[in-house]
């Protein structure tokens, strides 16, 4: 954490990533005078109403038009401000899609779209606000970085590098009570995976909340004699193929892990990386398996398809057997 | 903006002369273009850079210039050659007009072109860009204006109105919006495409200043644009210039088969000497 940042890695604990979020914005605002917050009637919602009540002058509310708001943001970053725009991530990727692309990433502005209740964590609002697309839209434009924090502490750090990093960024978070990964201090770099936990027999890859899901399906496992390596791949774009490469070295099995479409996501990235260097090791992707997602509450939703540490955990299993 | 003169609108006059000729020119290089639209928006657009617009085409990004976003952006084939011509770079550059590796596409590049404010060509999205740079003018408490070109079929797109809302809602009057108003887009008469009448009372609606004229009127578009209120207004203007497809050319105008189309050497060259025969007259 920079100097100067009032939440420690205590306070996190207490903070779902949206939460962590607003507060970091209303922290990071006072001090950087070009940072504009945009929203499109989800101030309540995705806690950028925290950076409106210290900075109101630099807060744009746009109402319930995220087109207008994704190209207006354009508009204030090609004339030196840096935006901050935040919707939910179903309309961030899919109702704005040629905007971000057209308007951000081909000019390669720095716009930071920094979407909420991505994945299944809008659960039972139901299919039409579950965005299991996102990462595989905003992945496949060229410019673009794909971040997907794993818990509050590491999205105060994407947020926090993302003051100064290069061109587009759209990060995805979830809606609320993720699990705290990260209790002490770690070191932090967009495009730099983080080695959670060190491991033999198989490496499981995941983003968002499935790195939790991983790490408790990991200590399980544990017991069983079952040496499992986890990296939290927070950045899908550009993404640390070495770390990858390195991992189906050592483990010889990789399984991804995330709150998406198992096609073009984080396991879409992990399967090309791999066929790219002709790495043909035991592979699995967890994810929602091309459908549109059921209605219910997150938790039995990452139950259903398998996104918890029992999903994990059996997959881990299965892949083994494979060997 | 100087003091409207009869001298300065001849001057104006004999301009657009000149960038017609480069549009027929540049259509010509190309193998194709939007000859139709760059011909109707071309005394508007030279009454800005010839007259009304604040920039230093050595130094493009000059904090303090006026701001031009071209949201119809197949206007490029007018732009580009105004660009040229008041020195943001040198003519020869577009030798390649929209050939392999150009900078130069059938819509315009921010990051290739000197002078282009923001990449456009994907219709409708140009007022929304317009508002975030006129909200960054309020932020800096500056005194430059943003202008914005959109084509009459381009209104179609619902994101345009939500532009025009929020210019309302966040007082931009340090925003213009010109509409080319030549009642074609590319299947035909806008009015039969889609439906945009009653327009100016729809700009009221939205909470506008709004101005009708001839967009081929050249004393009439440089006193619209002397007439605004001041960058200070809480109301966005806008200029509603009826225009004409293809003005200019007897064979085009009017005719919505011209919004692309190409030429070869000898038809240019016809279009050129009657486009010269309709200068006027030199003192």
């Amino acid at each position: 954490m920079p100097k100067g940042f009032t939440f420690n890695v205590f306070d996190v604990d207490r903070f779902a990533t949206r939460e962590m979020y607003g507060k970091v914005l209303a922290q990071i605002g006072q001090t950087n005078r070009d940072i504009v917050v945009l929203t499109a009637d989800l101030m309540r919602s995705n806690k950028t109403g925290d950076f409106a009540k210290v900075c109101p002058e630099r807060f744009f509310n746009f109402g319930i038009a995220e087109q207008n708001m994704m190209a207006a943001a354009a508009g204030l970053a090609v004339n030196g401000k840096l935006p901050y725009v935040s919707t939910y991530a179903a309309f961030a990727s899919l109702r704005c899609a040629e905007q971000v692309r057209t308007d951000i990433a081909y000019p390669k502005l720095p716009v930071r779209i920094v979407s909420s209740h991505a994945g299944l964590s809008m659960g039972n609002g139901g299919t039409t606000h579950h965005a299991t697309e996102d990462i595989a839209i905003t992945r496949s434009m060229a410019n673009m970085t794909v971040i997907v924090p794993a818990d509050a502490n590491e999205c105060a750090k994407a947020v926090i590098e993302s003051i100064t990093y290069p061109g587009p960024i759209y990060m995805r978070l979830g809606r609320g009570a993720e699990p705290i990964v990260y209790k002490a201090d770690y070191e932090f770099k967009i495009g730099k995976a983080v080695t959670v936990r060190e491991g033999r027999d198989v490496t499981v890859i995941a983003c968002g909340i499935a790195v939790m899901a991983a790490i408790k399906a990991a200590r399980k496992l544990e017991a069983e004699g079952i040496s499992v390596r986890i990296i939290d791949m927070h950045t899908i774009k550009p993404l640390d193929t070495e770390a990858i490469l390195k991992a189906a070295r050592e483990t010889g099995a990789i399984i991804t892990v995330e709150e998406h479409n198992i096609i073009g996501g984080l396991g879409g990235a992990v399967a090309e990386t791999l066929a790219d260097a002709g790495l043909g090791i035991r592979f699995l992707r967890l994810g929602i398996p091309d459908i549109y997602s059921t209605i219910g509450q997150p938790d039995d939703l990452y139950q259903r398809y398998g996104l918890d540490q029992d999903g994990v955990f059996r997959a881990i299993k299965s892949v083994l057997q494979k060997g | 903006m100087s003091e409207i003169t009869p001298d300065v609108v001849q001057r104006l006059e004999d301009k657009a002369v000149d960038i017609r000729k480069k549009i027929i020119d540049l259509t010509v290089v190309a193998g194709g273009g939007h000859i139709g639209g760059a011909l109707s928006m071309t005394d508007v657009v030279v009454a800005l850079y010839y007259h009304v617009l604040r920039y230093d085409a050595r130094n493009p990004r000059w904090p303090e210039r006026d701001r031009f976003i071209l949201s119809k952006g197949h206007g490029a084939l007018c732009v580009c050659p105004v660009l040229a011509d008041v020195g943001f770079y040198p003519e020869e550059r577009m030798a390649n007009f929209n050939g392999l590796d150009s900078p130069f596409g059938m819509h315009p590049d921010m990051n290739k072109i000197p002078g282009i404010e923001m990449s456009t060509g994907s219709l409708g999205h140009g007022l929304s860009i317009a508002v975030g740079a006129a909200i960054a003018g309020r932020l800096d408490q500056a005194n430059w204006r943003v202008y914005c070109l959109l084509g009459d079929g381009e209104l179609d797109e619902g994101m345009v109105w939500e532009a025009a809302m929020s210019a309302a809602h966040f007082k931009l009057g340090n925003l213009v919006a010109i509409v080319d108003r030549n009642g074609l887009s590319l299947d035909g008469p806008t009015e039969e495409i889609m439906g945009l009448e009653p327009l100016a009372d729809k700009w009221r609606a939205f909470g506008w200043n709004v101005m009708e004229i001839d967009g081929h009127n050249m004393r009439e578009i440089v006193e619209a644009f002397a007439a605004l209120p001041p960058v200070t207004s809480p109301r966005p203007t806008c200029v509603i210039a009826k225009t004409v497809k293809g003005k200019g050319v007897s064979f085009m105008e009017g005719k919505a088969e011209w919004h692309y189309g190409g030429l070869d050497d000898e038809r240019a060259a016809e279009v050129c000497a009657e486009l010269e025969r309709a200068r006027p007259v030199r003192r």
